[in-house]
């Protein structure tokens, strides 16, 4: 009956806002910190913008046991493999911070060597503009980033497989 | 068999091809190495037999972007290199081109220099001194040295309005003269440091665990560290008397009185002591500096054609008005000699210096710098041969590399 | 500035090796050195004139700088610890194929500035135990800090594979 098909979407989605309410309340970082924005980074998670109040309570550092990973500081062609290594080692669902103007689109250095925008190899969630952005910037991108998860957030990613066919489907329409 | 010490003389990779050695690849991406460099290291179960580093993971062309860019935009970039003490590299690529340019700043410039430097030598010592006790495990260490450098920070933005990555300085001068408020503010930093830094002491300097970790491990003798073109506090730990601040006198530091921090055993715990002597000593020179800032302009005048003259002067007066037209129009700038020139400030690092050759227009033709990280990981093979896998951390911790500055 | 005067080391170098051009500038005084006897006038002021500690070792690419006579300069920086003094030398070497001897052999530190010399520029230190690729990946065809490569290179910082959502 209608009513029993309703009962069955209303837990499902239920149980998808509170997967996602767990998962975004206690989303652990895993820092690749690379340059400057590396010590806003660091400054996020000490004592005085302390990043651990929202959740981000480890700064784990193995790939395996992360779901956040905030790419600090420009990335260079010796290091965009490692970086992609990272990426595939993080378990599902992940997120990606680009913070600083270097991991967005390349920064100061538009020069032989610095990938202008991780964002055109990786998939970025959220992008924090700033050189470097203060801590209180990136702690506004992951209470952001938070409610993203909470908004879009299912239990089995499908929100991740929906947009790569989105995609797809936007790029053979623009063919 | 182990391998220890002794055996061991020269850079050649040791192993002579033997099965048992097992290779571990540490890094780049790896807490302990701050930031991106790698070291492939070649162990016989937990000593390590050789370590080969490889590095060029944030290798941003620095050197490439300095000969498009002017001497007051290039700073912002400079800016970026030895990011835990972003103010001192402007001072220093600003000494070099300013000498360059036969340009000599006003006294009031060169104190607030000074004063600057001297902040940032303590913000360096205390991240140093920070992550070294990281690395090893003592996390409430990192944080006090942390909350001590959000003092610093909050002093630089009052100065300048960026917390680091600041671009304080200009060719002739600053960008804005220091106030009443940040010398209150240095004050405050003053009287609020020396009990944090006693803290820091009593939780490391005689902690039995902390001693065990660091004495006798990564030892440098003094010939090693003048063959091996170290400076700084790495090399002044081994023994070698050399500080620039006091041989060669830059900026007003021939008007403070202040002793170089040396010491003899050349190992971890001696770079430890001695940047926490340099802390003490950089105190007492912000203690003389910030009381006697003379009085006058921050900028040198408009007859030197190399800072923009403040507007009052520009709408007024012509040589005002002239500066101001060729500093800024395209085509002209400020003229410069063709000549090459290498300038060396005492960087928390090392010695930090700026090879810089002219080629008549207000970009330098090629703008190198010495970076003293570069020269000081090369030492890391050496240092690390014959300890175990837990003293890489504490010797590269010690070893203060940035690598920004590493790569460039 | 309590530093030695120099002219007597410049006066011994030209004693040994002929007459070399020197000048001075804004303090530091600079001595032109033919690139085959590099070696020998270091090794002579690192073993007679105490200058024990090499600052640095760099190139300077003078493709396009008004009155220049050989593509690339060479710079050694020396300064005394004892003594403190300093003092730079310079060595001119062309297209093709430039090369130096190296002088790995007197100074250790000079081991990693001239593997950045050649990754930079392509000069090769003829005696270097490990003359390799430092700080650009070791499959890097060009040598960026010559004048004739450009500021944002031919397109290698952008040769990767894409990695999207749902497939990694």
């Amino acid at each position: 009956m209608a009513v029993a098909d309703l009962m069955d979407q209303v837990a499902t989605t239920r149980l998808d806002e509170l997967v996602s309410w767990c998962r975004k309340n206690s989303l652990w970082p895993m820092p690749f910190a690379t340059a400057c924005c590396g010590i806003e980074l660091m400054a996020a998670g000490a004592s005085r913008h302390d990043i651990a109040r929202f959740g981000s309570e480890v700064f784990r550092f193995s790939p395996r046991q992360c779901d956040l990973m905030i790419v600090a500081g420009r990335v260079v062609m010796k290091m965009l493999p490692v970086l992609q290594r990272i990426w595939q080692q993080m378990p599902e669902p992940k997120w990606c911070i680009s913070m600083g103007a270097c991991a967005s689109t390349g920064g100061v250095f538009d020069t032989y060597c610095v990938v202008q925008g991780i964002d055109r190899f990786i998939p970025v969630d959220m992008y924090v503009p700033g050189c470097p952005p203060r801590p209180e910037q990136l702690i506004q991108a992951v209470v952001d980033l938070q409610e993203k998860i909470l908004r879009e957030g299912t239990m089995f990613g499908k929100e991740f497989y929906i947009a790569s066919r989105q995609q797809t489907k936007r790029a053979l329409q623009e063919l | 068999m182990p391998l220890t010490l002794s055996e061991l003389a020269d850079d050649q990779p040791q192993d002579g091809g033997q099965p048992y050695l097992w290779t571990m690849n540490f890094g780049p991406q790896h807490p302990a190495t701050h930031t991106t460099l790698r070291l492939v290291l070649k162990l016989d179960g937990e000593r390590v037999a050789d370590a080969i580093p490889d590095i060029g993971f944030l290798h941003s062309g620095f050197e490439k972007i300095g000969e498009s860019l002017d001497f007051n935009q290039y700073v912002t970039v400079t800016d970026r290199m030895n990011y835990i003490s972003p103010m001192s590299n402007n001072v220093a690529w600003h000494t070099a081109i300013e000498k360059l340019l036969g340009i000599e700043v006003t006294p009031r410039c060169s104190y607030i220099r000074t004063i600057i430097c001297e902040l940032m030598r303590i913000s360096d010592h205390l991240l140093c001194l920070g992550a070294m006790g990281l690395d090893v495990g003592a996390f409430t260490h990192f944080m006090y040295a942390f909350n001590a450098r959000e003092t610093i920070y909050e002093i630089a933005e009052a100065l300048c309005g960026a917390r680091f990555t600041n671009s304080y300085t200009r060719v002739g001068g600053a960008m804005r003269d220091i106030t009443p408020l940040v010398v209150n503010l240095i004050r405050d930093f003053l009287a609020e440091l020396p009990p944090v830094m006693d803290d820091m002491d009593r939780l490391m300097g005689r902690n039995r665990i902390f001693v065990d970790r660091m004495q006798g491990v990564g030892v440098l003798t003094k010939e090693e560290a003048v063959d091996r073109s170290c400076t700084g506090p790495i090399a002044r730990a081994s023994g070698v008397v050399r500080d620039l601040r006091l041989d060669e006198p830059y900026l007003s530091y021939a008007d403070f009185d202040f002793q170089i921090c040396c010491a003899r055993e050349g190992d971890c715990l001696a770079r430890y002591h001695v940047r926490m002597a340099e802390m003490q000593e950089s105190l007492k020179i912000l203690h003389q500096a910030v009381e006697n800032i003379p009085q006058g302009p921050v900028n040198v005048g408009p007859d030197r054609r190399s800072i923009l003259p403040p507007p009052g002067k520009v709408w007024t007066t012509i040589e005002g008005l002239i500066s101001h037209f060729e500093l800024v129009m395209p085509n002209r700038g400020m003229s410069v000699p063709n000549e090459e020139v290498y300038c060396a400030t005492e960087s928390p690092n090392g010695e930090l210096g700026f090879y810089i050759v002219g080629d008549g227009s207000p970009r330098a033709y090629r703008a190198r710098c010495r970076p003293p990280s570069f020269i000081h990981f090369a030492l890391f093979p050496h240092l690390i041969r014959g300890h175990t896998l837990s003293d890489v951390v504490a010797v590269l911790g010690s070893l203060n590399i940035i690598a920004a500055e590493l790569d460039r | 500035m309590n530093m030695l005067p120099i002219e007597e080391t410049v006066d011994a170098l030209r004693a040994a090796f002929g007459d070399l051009p020197a000048s001075e500038f804004r303090g530091t005084t600079r001595v032109v050195v033919p690139a085959e006897k590099i070696y020998d006038v270091l090794k002579l002021l690192k073993e007679k004139h105490q200058f024990d500690l090499l600052v640095d070792i760099t190139c300077v690419d003078y493709l396009n700088y008004p009155g220049a006579k050989d593509r690339f300069g060479l710079v050694y920086l020396l300064a005394g610890t004892g003594a403190n003094r300093r003092l730079t030398i310079r060595a001119f070497v062309n297209e093709p194929e430039p090369a130096v001897r190296s002088v790995v052999s007197l100074w250790k530190g000079a081991n990693w500035l001239e593997r950045e010399v050649w990754d930079m520029f392509g000069i090769q230190f003829e005696g270097h135990p490990d003359l390799r690729r430092i700080l650009m990946p070791e499959e890097f065809a060009a040598f960026p800090l010559r004048k004739d490569y450009p500021l944002q290179g031919f397109g290698e910082r952008h040769n990767f594979p894409v990695l999207k959502r749902g497939e990694s």
